[in-house]
C-alpha cells in the first residue's frame, strides 16, 4: 500500500479480498524522486501528489504531470494519494495515466524473478485489473528526458469544478521543430475499459504543419477512437464528442507550453 | 483478535502512546482508543474531510490513515489549535460569523483552514474555496465559512502593517 486512498476504501466496501497489507513507503527506492535533464526523471512509485507538483525541477521539466497530479482528489487526498498507486488501481477514468502514455514512461517492476519493465500503455489489462503478478510490485516509473521544444498537457472534463471523476480525459504531449510537428503523442481517459493510448492521433500530426487543420484531424482521430460506454456521468456521444473537444485544446495548450520553451 | 500494536506519536504537542489494531485508521485510534472525539467521522471513505487532521505538516483525512502509519509522526487534531482556554482566531471567526450548524464539518473545516493560512497568509477566495474542495458542510453553503477564514486573513494583514 503505497497512500492508500483506494486500497482502503476497496478494503472496507469489501472489493477486495486482500488479507495483509505492506506498507511501501518505508521503502527508500519507492519514495524517491530523482530528475536529471539528461536521463529524465524517475518517479518512485509510492511518491505523493503532493511531493510531484511542490518539486520545481518536476515543475518545469514535466508540466503535464503537474496538471494532473493537482488535480487528483483534493488537498488531503493529494498529501497521501501517489501516481504509482494510481496506476496499479487501473481505473479507466484515473487521471494520472493519460499523461503518463504521453510521456512515454517506462514502468519498473520488481518480482521474485528480478525486475522487468513495460511501457505504460500495457500497464493496465482491464478495469481495476493491471499486469502485475501477485509476487510483484511496481518499483518506479521513468520519464524519458524533456526534449527541446516540447509541451504536455492533461485536461479533464467534470461538470463541476473539482472532487470528481473524469468525463473525459486527455493527455498529450508535442515536440515542435519549425512550426512543425517533431512527434505527439494522444491518451484518453474514461472512454474504454483501460486508459487509452491513440497512437494514430499522433502519428498523424509527425511533419504536419502546427495548424487548427492538422489539430482537428488529429481530434477527429481522437474522437473515433475512442469506446465509451453511457452510465451516470455522460453517454456515449456526448463523450466522443468531448474526445475532440479536449484533444484539441489540450493539443494549443501542450503547443503553446512547447512554444514558450523557444524564447 | 489480531495482535495490536504499540505506536508511539506526538499528538497535539504531548508525546502519546496508543495500542492499535492493525487495520484501525487513525481515525478509529484517535476517538476510540485515546478518547479525541474532536476528529469526527463523516463518509469513512475520504470523500468529506470531517475527519482531517494535520500528520507531519500536511492536511490528510484520518480515516484513509491506518493507525500504525502513525508510528513516530506529529499529529494535529482540532483538540490541538486552541491555545490552551483561548480560541484560535478561527475558532473565535467561525463562532463570530456563524461559520457552523450542526458542526460535524468544522473540526476538519477548522484543521484544513489553519494549514492553509500556516502556509499562505493571503489566500485569494479561489484558492480557498479550492483548498477546501475535500471538505463537505451540508448545513452552512459554505460562504460563511469562507468570509470566517477571510476575516482572520484579513486582521493578521491588518495586524502585520
Amino acid at each position: 500500500m503505497a497512500g492508500g486512498t483506494d486500497a482502503l476504501v476497496h478494503l472496507r466496501a469489501g472489493r477486495s479480498d486482500t488479507n495483509v497489507i505492506v506498507d511501501i513507503k518505508k521503502i527508500p527506492e519507492l519514495m524517491e524522486t530523482k530528475f536529471d535533464p539528461l536521463t529524465g526523471l524517475t518517479l518512485g512509485a509510492a511518491v505523493p501528489c503532493h511531493q510531484i507538483y511542490e518539486n520545481t525541477a518536476v515543475q518545469s521539466a514535466f508540466p503535464g504531470l503537474i496538471d494532473s497530479t493537482s488535480l487528483i482528489g483534493g488537498i488531503q487526498i493529494q498529501g497521501r494519494a501517489s501516481v504509482g498507486g494510481n496506476l496499479c488501481n487501473a481505473a479507466p477514468s484515473a487521471d494520472a495515466i493519460p499523461i503518463l502514455i504521453a510521456y512515454e514512461v517506462t514502468c519498473l517492476i520488481a518480482g521474485p524473478e528480478g525486475r522487468r519493465k513495460v511501457a505504460v500503455e500495457d500497464f493496465c489489462t482491464r478495469p481495476g485489473k493491471n499486469i502485475l503478478e501477485e509476487d510483484e510490485i511496481l518499483v518506479s516509473l521513468h520519464f524519458p528526458p524533456p526534449e527541446k521544444n516540447s509541451g504536455a498537457n492533461y485536461l479533464r472534463f467534470i461538470p463541476r469544478n473539482e472532487m470528481d471523476i473524469a468525463v473525459v480525459g486527455v493527455g498529450v504531449k508535442v515536440v515542435i521543430k519549425n512550426d512543425t510537428f517533431k512527434s505527439a503523442r494522444v491518451a484518453l481517459a474514461s472512454v474504454a475499459p483501460t486508459p487509452l493510448f491513440v497512437r494514430e492521433a499522433g502519428a498523424i500530426l509527425t511533419g504536419q504543419p502546427v495548424s487548427d487543420a492538422s489539430i482537428n484531424k488529429a481530434a477527429q482521430i481522437a474522437k473515433a477512437a475512442a469506446k465509451p460506454i453511457t452510465d451516470m456521468r455522460g453517454t456515449t456521444e456526448y463523450r466522443k464528442h468531448l474526445c475532440e473537444v479536449l484533444t484539441r485544446r489540450s493539443l494549443q495548450t501542450a503547443i503553446a507550453r512547447a512554444r514558450g520553451d523557444q524564447s | 483478535m489480531p495482535s495490536k500494536t504499540r505506536v508511539v506519536t506526538t499528538i497535539n504537542g504531548e508525546e502519546t502512546e496508543f495500542l492499535c489494531e492493525p487495520r484501525q485508521s487513525l481515525l478509529e485510534c484517535l476517538r476510540d482508543v485515546l478518547g479525541l472525539t474532536g476528529t469526527k467521522e463523516g463518509c469513512n471513505d475520504g470523500n468529506c474531510g470531517a475527519c482531517t487532521v494535520m500528520l507531519d505538516g500536511r492536511i490528510v483525512t484520518s480515516c484513509l490513515v491506518l493507525g500504525v502509519e502513525a508510528q513516530g509522526s506529529q499529529i494535529t487534531t482540532v483538540e490541538g489549535i486552541a491555545a490552551g482556554q483561548e480560541l484560535d482566531p478561527l475558532q473565535q471567526a467561525f463562532l463570530e460569523g456563524a461559520a457552523l450548524q450542526c458542526g460535524i464539518c468544522t473540526p476538519g473545516f477548522l484543521v484544513a483552514a489553519k494549514a492553509l493560512l500556516g502556509r499562505e497568509p493571503n489566500p485569494s477566495e479561489e484558492r480557498i474555496r479550492f483548498w477546501l474542495a475535500n471538505n463537505l458542510c451540508r448545513c452552512t453553503g459554505y460562504d460563511k465559512i469562507i468570509r470566517s477564514i477571510q476575516k482572520v486573513a484579513a486582521d493578521r494583514q491588518g495586524a502585520n502593517t
